[in-house]
């Protein structure tokens, strides 16, 4: 049933059909028919934000809590530029997006009009994919195919790019149907090849030391993803470790939970990483934070890998059954194979093996000297964790890019899928505080926190703004250590301690901030009166920013220095980490 | 003074690459929209593989399709990737290797402009003649030759006209299919 209105109706009333509650934008000259449509109507509410980065990190934030796409729309030029960063990070870390951004007019297209910019070319290598309509005609179409394509597959941003005057142009609104999508070549591979799943379990009934090395793949798949995965694990009797993009896919609380591995992973996981026999890799990506020295990596196991997108097979590990499909249904027909098969977890063919993972985790790597006097990071966030698990609500946590974010990822434990929210890929400083915006919109009765080092949390400062107009209760948990924290770390361990600015100097008084933009602050530097300070902090119904003054010179371990293989692995009682990298390992990131 | 400092690039892959690279041919059946050659072209730039050579056309116009041909140079590993990340474009609907695939055809084509004054001139005709180049264009000092065939012709074609007075050059870039009755 077709329906004659302007092209601005068209995209808010596509948002409705596509179920869009929350739209995060900013308005401009180019974008104000879309603006006016949505002025009125109320199905879809806007947030508004501070910077349109902002804008990109609350659509992240709030899709990757909830699994609906998050909607962004901004104007032409400056807004436009200002999502790249964004777009960027929801590619890395397979985020759908879906990224609406005004134009002027066709007819001034390619004429360096004022806030001219040319959107799909900017966009192009950091969206799944992007758009210029340039026709009332396809509006509807594409909008609806922007959704498709961004939420299906691997998920990941869409740009549609709309001129003015096509926002402002009649036409006839139609719901199209899947068929006549214009992309007829786009088909995501769903299920897993039968056979290849029947060699996979036919691997794991004989593995001696196996391991499940999970990703963010098994979130995106959705919590039915998770669900399979501890009833395979439950199964099977196998570890489990986990990316940094994965956490809470499976529960921290699970004895067959080895913590995360990769650069600052655990011991125990790492280790058996690189010692296992059958490695199962579902939805990760053998990232070079996780795999370390690409040919010593985990140099005697058969691996399998699970993933939607083929052209993560073999790229840079090369594996010997290769599974494409969703997570979900791979991990279902896993179980229904394995079940057919057995009814028997290997609980005695690798007790051996279970035995060497509790020696290594006797080593206890994530332990660290606690202090007095001052307040150790690590600390800070146990008894954070600890406060938290005490609230009876939902916990989300976000965070920034540095040490911070490593030691929530080492010490905050989750149980459940999609209640951490991180930038992986990208690792970009400033995603944690717009990102616990956006959770917090999506979530408004839950405890949602972002841990921060005090440089990250300046990038995108602002959003406190927001996050007081629109009465969003968020946390900011600051570990403040005065130092970019892990720049820091770098140059202790990378270039003889020469450190070239990484210092947070002129720091802001970030109580004062806090008040001056109507939340609350608090700050707390002596460990006995941390958790006291922290429940301050959870009691206050509105937004707090939490100076914690931490140890400033704390090292972030344990860790494989780049270059290295897993079985080099520096733990916390290594007491000078300046002479550990040869000069190879030296040129890496 | 600050010689011991390492240089502050990054390489994210030390292991040293053993494999051989290999020239192949990939024929990429997309949607002809806008930005389509941008999207493959930008893929291969931000992923660091070789082009050789590219040829993009309007195929089959009522379901607007293209073919692109485009011949690069990369190890086995590399090239099972380059087609992977081809496949995940959306609007790319296949990607063969015709080189892998089996037995293919290859023809380009190259317009070439020569000087042709005196005595020369007979040499040239005769040249051309042998190579089955058509004269496109004739003035009483000048030839353009039209010639179609394999790469390595044109380019023996060319190497013969250098020293009777070749002017200049354009070449079409690579057109291949596969031989036998199967499409893609
Ligand atoms: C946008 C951006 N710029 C630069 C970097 C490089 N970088 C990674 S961590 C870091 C320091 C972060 O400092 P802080 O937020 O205080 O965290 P800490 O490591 O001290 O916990 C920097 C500069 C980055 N990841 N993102
Ligand atoms: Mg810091």
């Amino acid at each position: 049933m077709a329906e004659k209105m302007t092209g601005a109706e068209m995209v808010i009333q596509a948002l409705t059909d596509q179920g869009v509650e929350h739209i995060f934008g900013y308005p401009g000259g180019a974008a104000l028919p879309i603006y006016d449509a949505m002025f009125q109507q109320d199905f879809v509410q806007h947030i508004l934000v501070r910077h349109e980065q902002g804008a990109t990190h609350m659509a992240e934030g709030y899709a990757r809590s909830t699994g609906k796409p998050g909607v962004v729309l901004v104007t032409s030029g400056p807004g436009a530029t200002n999502a790249v960063t964004g777009l960027t990070d929801a590619l890395m870390d397979s985020i759908p997006m879906v990224c609406i951004t005004a134009q002027v007019p066709t007819t001034l297209i390619g004429s360096d009009a004022f806030q001219e910019c040319d959107t799909v070319g900017i966009t192009r290598s950091c969206t799944k994919y992007n758009y210029l309509v340039k026709r009332v005609e396809d509006l509807p179409r594409v909008m609806h195919e922007a959704f498709l394509i961004a939420t299906t597959g691997r998920p990941g941003p869409v740009v549609v790019d709309i001129p003015k005057d096509v926002q402002f142009a009649l036409g006839e609104y139609y719901k199209p149907d899947l068929d006549t999508l214009r992309h007829q070549s786009y088909h995501p591979q769903m299920d897993g090849d039968a056979a290849a799943i029947e060699a996979a379990v036919d691997l794991m009934l004989k593995a001696e030391r196996p391991i499940f090395y999970t990703g963010g793949g098994v979130i995106n798949a959705g919590p039915q993803a998770s669900e399979h995965l501890r009833e395979l694990a439950e199964l099977t009797g196998f570890p489990v470790t986990s990316t940094l993009m994965g956490l809470g896919a499976f529960p921290a609380s699970n004895p067959q939970w080895m913590g995360m591995l990769g650069m600052h992973g655990t011991y125990e996981a790492n280790l058996a990483m690189h010692d296992c026999d059958v490695m199962i890799n579902i939805g990760a990506r053998f990232d070079d934070r996780i795999t370390g020295r690409i040919d010593a990596f985990s140099p005697n196991s058969r691996k399998i890998h699970v993933d939607i997108d083929p052209s993560s097979i073999n790229k840079v590990v090369r594996v010997d059954v290769p599974i494409i499909g969703d997570c979900e249904r791979v991990l279902a027909e896993m179980v229904r194979v394995w079940r057919s098969k057995t009814n028997q977890p290997r609980t005695e063919a690798i007790a051996p093996w279970w035995a060497q993972i509790e020696k290594w985790r006797a080593v206890n790597s994530l332990g660290y000297k606690n202090s007095d006097t001052t307040i150790k990071p690590q600390y800070a966030i146990e008894r954070l964790y600890e406060a938290t698990k005490k609230q009876g609500k939902e916990v989300f946590i976000t965070t920034e890019v540095g040490q911070h974010q490593m030691w929530a990822a080492q010490h905050f434990h989750f149980d459940k899928p999609n209640r951490w929210m991180t930038s992986g890929g990208l690792g970009t400083m400033g995603y944690g505080l717009p990102a616990a915006v956006g959770v917090q919109v999506a979530h408004p009765d839950a405890l949602v926190i972002d841990i921060a080092g005090e440089a990250s949390v300046q990038m995108t400062m602002q959003e406190i703004s927001t996050a007081v107009q629109y009465r969003l209760p968020i946390k900011i948990f600051i570990l403040n250590n005065e130092r970019m924290g892990m720049v820091r770390q770098w140059q202790d361990l990378l270039h003889g301690s020469r450190y070239a600015h990484s210092y947070s100097e002129s720091l802001p008084d970030f109580v004062k901030l806090a008040e001056a933009y109507g939340g609350k602050g608090i700050r707390c530097e002596n460990p006995a009166e941390l958790d006291a300070a922290i429940a301050e902090m959870l009691d206050y119904d509105g937004p707090v920013l939490f100076d914690v003054i931490v140890e400033k010179d704390e090292n972030c371990l344990p860790m494989i220095p780049s270059g290295k293989p897993h079985n080099e692995i520096i733990l916390p009682d290594t007491a000078n980490i300046g002479d550990i990298i040869d000069e190879k390992g030296r040129q890496l990131v | 003074m600050n010689a011991h400092l390492q240089p502050t690039g990054s390489a994210y892959f030390l292991t040293q690459e053993t494999q051989q690279s290999e020239r192949h041919t990939l024929s990429v059946l997309v949607d002809n929209e806008p930005g389509i050659l941008a999207r493959v072209v930008g893929l291969f730039s931000a992923r660091g593989y070789n082009i050789e050579s590219l040829t993009v056309s309007e195929t089959e116009h009522d379901k607007r399709l293209s073919r692109i041909t485009v011949v690069v140079i990369a190890t086995p590993k590399t090239l099972v990737q380059i087609k992977l990340q081809l496949e995940r474009l959306v609007p790319v609907h296949k990607v063969h290797d015709l080189t892998a695939e089996g037995a293919y055809l290859e023809r380009e084509l190259a317009l070439i402009k020569v000087n042709g004054t005196g005595d020369q001139r007979a040499e040239t005709l005769r040249l051309a003649d042998a190579f089955r180049a058509q004269i496109v264009d004739a003035t009483v000092e000048s030839f353009v030759f039209e010639v179609t065939g394999k790469p390595s012709k044109i380019d023996s074609f060319i190497t013969l006209m250098q020293p009777l007075g070749l002017i200049e050059v354009v070449r079409t870039g690579l057109a291949a299919i596969s031989r036998g009755p199967e499409g893609m």
